[in-house]
């Protein structure tokens, strides 16, 4: 059973050595020059090797190359030691010792490759088959199973078991884990991690001995937005995905590195295509964003990605009705509709999904005819002038240094559930504590709700409020805001105050910026980045005429007003549409994402657009050729290169670039008036599976949805 | 018979020399520092009176343990249980002299004993407790008694404490103050109701008379013992495991290190031990390590309660000396095997987790850790469980492997999966339905799971059933070719 209580502070400790003690080891490592008086000379298999104190036998192990079979083992979850597959020899000791959890000792004299070794491995990996069912042919797992790969090392080829192997029932844990239970190995990484990192308790081990079974205690949905990520974990078949399952062998796969749109954190993806469809999408390790975790939204809504498609160029008829045509005539309709319109009555609007070189593009297409009225979708009010005033400023593992945390309008568990295991971390392991204005939810860990007004945030702005003491006093704070306050129409005033807070409560000092922003989509922090805002010439006092909807659904059109849908959804926006330019799916093209805290990563397009769609840059670059005003670029590398002359962070993908905090100079021209207490604060995310278009037009995430609600009922 | 090695015999001689110096007043405050006078003044007022072991002859054969040395004397219950009675004879009789003579010197006096664990390792006490941190980083320590007595075949704790809870309870204050523990807790199987209540009784006695809780025995010191009741799992035996229990959590081991005594209860610095090490404690201390270590062989000391069940007339419970032979033990206490001697097959001597032996080793075998080690067994919790031939030997063990099956806790692979494949293997061998090439594989899985499992459940499943293999293979073997022979024949 694995054990993460509240109450345990020596746990704690431990956890908080382990991993102290795995960063220091890696730098240990790459310096190698000096004998560093941190680490211990130990001998693995003949070979010396100096590891960092405290470290365990199986990490001098991978140090010193030696692969180590385990299964119960994951760097990222306490340590069970109860599959004893790690089994080594250590010299002068007795029993064989499971090296996941052994701690290295001075000149310990570790062996894997004796016979007692393989011996040991032997036998559990024979006490593992026994009761295993051997359905390789038809488990989803197969191809990529550890128990599969390992029994090629140590298993037998026939068995000498003739008893009945244990049957086990089956757990419904809801739309997205299918479960065999049958074929559990016991290892509890799914019980650990959705106790330690997802935060739920409701995995666990009932029955002892070879009744005991891994589920949820009573039958119960798996109630956390990280719940796939249980079946990246289990290292069998028992946990694999519901709506993959039977669809795809692993071998048949393709896989292309992405990056997920579907929050604001820029997951790090692998979207595992056959042919010309999304099969899967499974995280990629990236340790400074998101670990090696996914939400079930990233996860499993790559279904949308065939439903609803807009697949060919669209116009609407003189009946009303939207009608098939050949690009060609689309573009030259649009085109025609640019130019005849004056520039001040032309809108364009970035949907949230949007990559920085379709809006680049349009931007560029703007400007160039003289229309500067462009919005990121629904952040119709936000300054982009100074970064800092819209990014997540002290990174996401920043967070893990925080020791208080004050949300400000949001609900991280919803908004960004990876994040929230960071918020967790620093809650649980690091002692930090959590309040919030705005939705009280539950967190997965314990925080104050402070109210959810904007009197309450105003308490504490001006200094009034009991929590500015415990900020004051905080080593580390920070302020998350979330991304819905920036989409009030009083965002600066409160942005003003909280400025003036940051300042005045030590938010941010010396090296440390604890202001923080979270958006909730992949597209917002590209378009603020380079400019996607209203220009300085830009009015709303000349009605809009036309407005380009680059995948916005949410947009203000008056009547009569000539409406563009550029998209690959047919949803509320194709749905106003005069004129729809079918466009790419994130997984469809290649595209540059700037995620929360200012890291622009590349997602590649891991296969075309359907139908008669088109890379979205592309078209823009053919429409800005059929308006007379061509665009200056060709190829996505001249797309990206103007990127970077925007911006130049754009060059450095993957890094973040240190921000420059302004004091409270950002708002300082933004007139001191009351802000609407009449709307209090809310998450921008009400309902966590449904929050963009791709999302709402999944299945799964529908199932998922009524799954919560009736759980909820 | 045992006789003695010549390093042996200058044991035994120096243990004369100090039995002498301790009959003579003077010399023994000479000896000792001056805080010794104290406690000799507490060894001479000691109500039990002072007679000890006479000056052993070389050959002596151990065992006839006198009235006047045990430690357990209302071990059957015939006199007041309670406070009174317990005072009558001796207990929390200066106790706070005791306590105030300091960690370190129970610490060594417990050494000096040489006793060992009595829950089954055989580990030495003294060593144990002094394991614990000599000055606290800020976190308490506890002492954790383990009173869940599960193993089959024994039943000395509930003896003690059903009958003797106060010794049990003194014995916490003093395991505590050497442990520089705050409190002691008790945890107590499931199914020991009277047991319980017994020493709740005890325990609010003590509590009355401020032996326990703030300003125990007046020394200043404030050592409180809880009671804590268990829901009958044999795995909470076990030390990491009964903590975790006590914790609020599932009983299921914990890995190692981190040891108890760094990261125990609550994360707290912890010792568990069992009722009887605690119990026999504060004697040790008033009697002298001295008198304890002259019972039984080197490394071997001290007295010792020992259970027989089974085939024998009078199956009890007795404190007898340690290094008794296995056979005068059953012959004098328990009135011979059923059917006498020679009408003995097997005995398993120290609980059900332990190798059998059979009838021509208990012919001459010492009830003691090391002999019974020297011959495949050991003596585990002292619980001997004799067998006469009308056991159906493979039957009994497979009666055993069900009880470890049933027992495992299922965290970890070679056990959770062996026992219960071997105890499958078990029920078949017990009709001979099974093939001549099992008998081997048996052997191979328990050897399997032995060393390679968090705890030591994996060990004692496997051992009953290697002990079955050594020493009634051709039994088992007969066995399966009878049963395939009536079967070739009905086909």
């Amino acid at each position: 059973m694995t054990r993460l209580a509240v109450a345990r502070k020596a746990s704690r400790e431990a956890y908080k050595t382990l991993f102290g003690a795995r960063a220091g080891a890696m730098r240990a490592m790459s310096a190698e020059a000096a004998p560093n008086p941190d680490t211990v000379p130990v001998t693995v298999n003949g070979q010396e090797v100096h590891v960092p104190k405290g470290v365990t036998v199986l990490y001098a192990c991978e140090q010193a190359g030696v692969d180590v079979p385990r299964f119960c083992y994951h760097h990222k979850l306490s340590i069970a030691g109860n599959c004893r597959m790690c089994l080594v020899e250590v010299e002068k000791s007795p029993k064989p010792v499971a090296s996941c959890a052994m701690p290295v000792m001075p000149g310990m004299n570790i062996k894997t490759t004796t016979d007692l070794v393989k011996k040991a491995r032997e036998g559990v990996m024979e006490f593992l088959l026994i009761n295993h069912p051997l359905d390789c042919p038809i488990c989803d797992q197969g191809g990529e199973c550890e128990l599969q790969d390992q029994s090629y090392i140590f298993g037998s080829d026939r068995s000498r078991f003739t008893e009945y192997k244990r049957a086990v029932e089956d757990k419904e844990l809801g739309p997205l884990v299918k479960t065999v239970m049958t074929r559990c190995i016991h290892c509890t990484r799914c019980v650990r991690f959705s106790t330690e990192i997802a935060g739920v308790q409701d995995m666990g081990i009932t029955g002892r001995g070879n009744q005991a079974e891994v589920g949820t205690y009573i039958s119960k949905l798996l109630a956390s937005e990280l719940s796939g990520n249980v079946i990246d974990l289990c290292p069998v078949g028992a946990l694999t995905s519901k709506p993959f399952a039977f669809t795809a062998r692993s071998w048949e796969l393709e896989g292309t590195p992405s990056i997920d749109v579907t929050d604001g954190l820029g997951s790090n993806i692998r979207v595992d295509t056959r042919g010309n469809e999304v099969m899967r999408i499974v995280p990629r390790a990236n340790e400074e964003v998101n670990e090696e975790w996914i939400s079930d939204k990233a996860r499993f809504s790559y279904d949308a990605l065939k439903r609803q498609r807009l697949d060919r160029p669209m116009v609407r008829g003189s009946d009303g009705k939207l009608q098939e045509t050949s690009w060609e005539f689309a573009l030259d309709y649009v085109a025609e509709k640019l130019k005849a319109t004056e520039p001040d009555a032309i809108r364009a609007v970035a949907g949230k999904l949007c990559d920085a070189e379709s809006m680049i593009s349009l931007k560029d297409m703007m400007n160039k005819l003289g229309a500067s009225h462009t919005t990121p979708e629904g952040m119709a009010n936000v300054s982009a002038d100074v970064r800092s005033s819209y990014l997540f400023n002290s990174n996401l593992v920043g967070v893990e240094d925080a020791d208080y945390v004050l949300l400000i309008g949001t609900n991280p568990r919803t908004e960004a559930p990876v994040l929230n295991v960071r918020l967790r971390r620093a809650v649980i392991a690091g002692g930090a504590t959590v309040t919030s204005v705005g939705p009280n939810a539950d967190l997965s860990y314990p925080s104050t709700h402070l109210g959810d007004t904007t009197a309450t945030l105003e308490e504490i702005t001006s200094g009034k409020h009991a929590v500015c003491e415990a900020i004051k006093a905080a080593n580390n704070p920070m302020v998350i805001v979330g991304s819905e306050l920036l989409r009030r129409a009083d965002s600066k005033i409160l942005l003003k105050k909280i400025h003036a807070m940051c300042d005045e409560l030590g938010v941010v000092k010396g090296d440390w910026n604890g202001f923080n922003v979270l958006h909730d989509a992949g597209g917002t922090v590209g378009a603020l980045d380079i400019g996607f805002v209203p220009g300085t010439s830009a009015s709303n006092d000349v009605p809009a005429k036309l407005v380009y909807s680059l995948g916005a659904e949410e947009f203000d059109a008056p009547a009569g007003a000539f409406i563009v849908y550029q998209g690959h959804h047919g949803a509320q926006g194709a749905s106003k549409a005069d004129v729809i330019l079918p466009g790419a799916a994130y997984t469809e093209k290649t595209g540059t994402y700037v995620n929360t805290e200012g890291r622009a990563q590349v997602a590649v397009a891991s296969m075309g657009p359907v139908g008669q769609a088109k890379e979205d840059w592309r078209i823009l670059r053919a429409l800005s050729e059929f308006a007379g005003v061509p665009l200056p670029y060709n190829t996505h590398e001249q797309v990206h290169r103007r990127l970077a002359e925007v911006a130049p962070h754009f060059a450095k993908l993957n890094e973040v670039e240190a921000t420059l905090w302004m004091n409270g100079a950002t708002y300082a021209h933004e007139k001191a008036r009351k802000a609407d207490a009449s709307i209090p604060f809310k998450s921008s995310v009400e309902n966590f599976f449904m929050t963009d278009v791709i999302s709402k037009t999944s299945a799964t995430m529908a199932k998922c949805t009524e799954a919560r609600n009736e759980m909820n009922a | 018979m045992f006789t003695r090695t010549g390093r042996g015999l200058l044991r035994t001689l120096s243990t004369a020399n100090r039995v002498v110096a301790r009959e003579n007043g003077d010399k023994l405050s000479a000896i000792r520092t001056f805080r010794s006078s104290e406690i000799s003044k507490i060894r001479a007022l000691t109500p039990v009176s002072r007679a000890y072991a006479s000056v052993e002859a070389p050959e002596r054969t151990h065992g006839n343990l006198s009235d006047a040395d045990r430690i357990f004397t209302n071990l059957y219950g015939r006199h007041d249980p309670f406070l009174k009675g317990a005072m009558a004879r001796g207990d929390w009789y200066e106790t706070k002299k005791l306590v105030e003579l300091g960690a370190d010197w129970i610490v060594n006096e417990m050494k000096a004993s040489g006793l060992r664990g009595r829950g089954g390792a055989g580990f030495p006490s003294g060593l144990k407790w002094s394991f614990m941190p000599k000055v606290s980083d800020g976190r308490p320590s506890y002492l954790v008694v383990n009173a869940d007595e599960s193993e089959p075949g024994t039943c000395k704790d509930r003896e003690i404490m059903r009958h003797d809870p106060h010794k049990l309870l003194e014995g916490c204050l003093i395991a505590g103050t050497a442990m520089r523990a705050r409190a002691a807790y008790i945890y107590i199987r499931g199914e020991y109701v009277n047991e319980r209540l017994a020493l709740e009784r005890a325990l609010a006695e003590a509590y009355a008379a401020g032996f326990l809780g703030k300003d125990a025995c007046g020394t200043g010191l404030d050592f409180d013992v809880n009671i804590h009741y268990g829901a009958g799992a044999y795995i909470c035996g076990e030390e990491t495991a009964l903590i975790e229990s006590l914790e609020g959590k599932q009983g299921k081991p914990r890995l190692k290190p981190p040891f108890p005594a760094n990261v125990g209860l609550y994360g707290c610095p912890t010792t568990v031990t069992n009722v009887e090490t605690v119990a026999v404690a504060p004697t040790i201390l008033r009697r002298g390590p001295e008198w304890f270590a002259s019972f039984g062989r080197k490394n071997n000391a001290g007295t010792k309660l020992f259970c027989i069940s089974g085939h024998v007339n009078n199956p009890c419970t007795v404190e007898e000396e340690m290094s008794i032979p296995l056979k005068d033990l059953i012959e004098k206490h328990c009135g011979g095997v059923r059917g006498g001697w020679d009408n003995l097959l097997a005995v398993i001597p120290g609980g059900s987790s332990v190798p059998m032996i059979t009838k021509d080793v208990c012919d001459d075998v010492l009830m003691d850790f090391d002999a019974l080690k020297g011959v495949g067994s050991g003596l585990g919790t002292a619980a001997v469980i004799v067998m006469d031939k009308s056991t159906d030997v493979v039957d009994a063990i497979a009666r055993l492997s069900y009880f470890y099956k049933h027992e495992s806790c299922g965290q970890c692979t070679p056990c959770r999966e062996g026992t219960s494949w071997i105890y499958n293997i078990m029920k078949r061998l017990v009709k001979g339905d099974a093939r001549l090439e099992e008998v081997e594989m048996l052997q191979e899985i328990t050897k399997q799971i032995e060393g390679h499992t968090i705890c030591a459940l994996g060990d004692a499943a496997a051992w009953p059933v290697q002990g079955l293999l050594k020493n009634f293979s051709p039994l088992i073997r007969e066995r399966i070719t009878a049963s395939s022979d009536a079967k070739k024949i009905a086909a």
